[in-house]
């Protein structure tokens, strides 16, 4: 066990835990923010993503260890980037949300494709959320939010 | 007196052009030699540069490889403009700086596709030919401007290279294969190459 020092959200916070344990479980089960979402294991969906320095990041591959002094930024607090507002006005507006359980990281692809790429085409959205797997089938509303999004922010 | 003259002078004449003659022919054989293992050497340079650890991200198409079988990436991961991905979906998004042997995610830093100028592959997947792939190494339009000592020193201390002799463990926990050589021979290999005039086969 070793203690890691993380900013998540802003706020510097310690943490004990196994070097290896993927950043997912710290923070779902030490700092207890539900919000992030256990899909696969092996980043192969897409439910689990968090920003880390900026980059969008499938938190149940990377462990604690490999952090550093990344900060990192969750679903919880993505409202308070313009972009991440943008994008969660744009969900509700196209009633994106089905089932709900992968939006958390649909959303935070779309806000770090977006600061990338304000003006994204369809081939765009595709491509930077192809690794995000809805269950339900809500793609198609999903890619006019994004757009809708890109238009607001413009 | 003027005879015996030039009979010296055409003796020496033709000492001397026996010397040329003879010393032409050493330095055609000692090119040939220079040649025959300049090629071998690129050989063993090539062996290394075809294993899965160094051609997967050494594609013709959109996507890298993964896994000894050279299978498409999964996760609908794409090249991007600059070989790492594209925003939302980037290389960094999974691998980071070392591996991640609790997850099975390998990682070094810069990791990134080489450039589809550095493909060693064609666009179904197939392993180009060795005078191919030695074409695209010696061409310095394609290959970053890179000279002999520059390919030599890329080969022998490049971190993301260098992973290729520390690849890790896959999501199982098996130890990832390495490259028929190991690095210090890869690049003495090289240098061997280089020194020989960095020759290509034929074919």
């Amino acid at each position: 066990m070793a203690t890691y020092e993380l900013t998540v959200n802003g706020r510097k916070q310690a943490v004990t835990a196994d070097p290896g344990t993927p950043l997912l479980w710290v923070l779902r089960d030490e700092l207890k923010m539900i919000g992030t979402k256990y899909g696969c294991g092996i980043a192969a969906c897409g439910a689990c993503t968090v920003h880390v320095g900026g980059v969008a990041t499938r938190s149940c591959v990377v462990p604690v260890s490999l952090i550093g002094n990344r900060p990192i930024v969750t679903i919880e607090a993505i409202d308070q980037d313009p972009v991440g507002r943008a994008v969660q006005d744009a969900w509700v507006s196209h009633d994106v949300v089905q089932c709900g359980y992968c939006q958390s990281g649909q959303i935070m692809s779309a806000v770090a494709l977006l600061n990338g790429n304000p003006k994204p085409t369809d081939k765009n959205i595709e491509e930077s959320m192809g690794g995000n797997i809805c269950r339900c089938g809500t793609y198609v509303r999903i890619r006019e939010a994004i757009k809708m999004a890109a238009q607001q922010l413009a | 007196m003027s005879r015996n003259r030039t009979a010296v002078g055409l003796a020496l004449l033709l000492t001397v052009g026996v010397g040329v003659f003879a010393s032409s022919t050493q330095q055609r054989e000692a090119h040939r030699a220079s040649r025959t293992e300049g090629l071998a050497a690129w050989e063993q340079v090539r062996s290394v540069l075809v294993h899965p650890r160094c051609i997967n991200c050494h594609t013709a198409v959109e996507y890298p490889q993964q896994g000894d079988a050279r299978r498409r990436h999964f996760g609908n991961v794409v090249r991007g403009p600059d070989g790492h991905g594209v925003p939302g979906l980037q290389c960094g998004t999974c691998h980071q700086e070392s591996n991640a042997d609790s997850t099975g995610v390998p990682g070094s830093h810069n990791w990134h596709l080489a450039p589809l100028s550095m493909a060693w592959q064609d666009r179904n997947d197939k392993l180009l030919s060795s005078a191919a792939i030695c074409r695209a190494l010696t061409d310095r339009r394609r290959n970053h401007n890179m000279d002999g000592p520059a390919l030599v020193k890329h080969n022998a201390e490049d971190t993301l290279v260098g992973w290729a002799w520390e690849p890790g463990r896959d999501i199982q926990g098996i130890p990832r294969t390495l490259p028929p050589l190991s690095r210090a021979e890869f690049a003495e290999a090289t240098r061997r190459w280089v020194e020989a005039g960095m020759p290509c086969p034929q074919k």
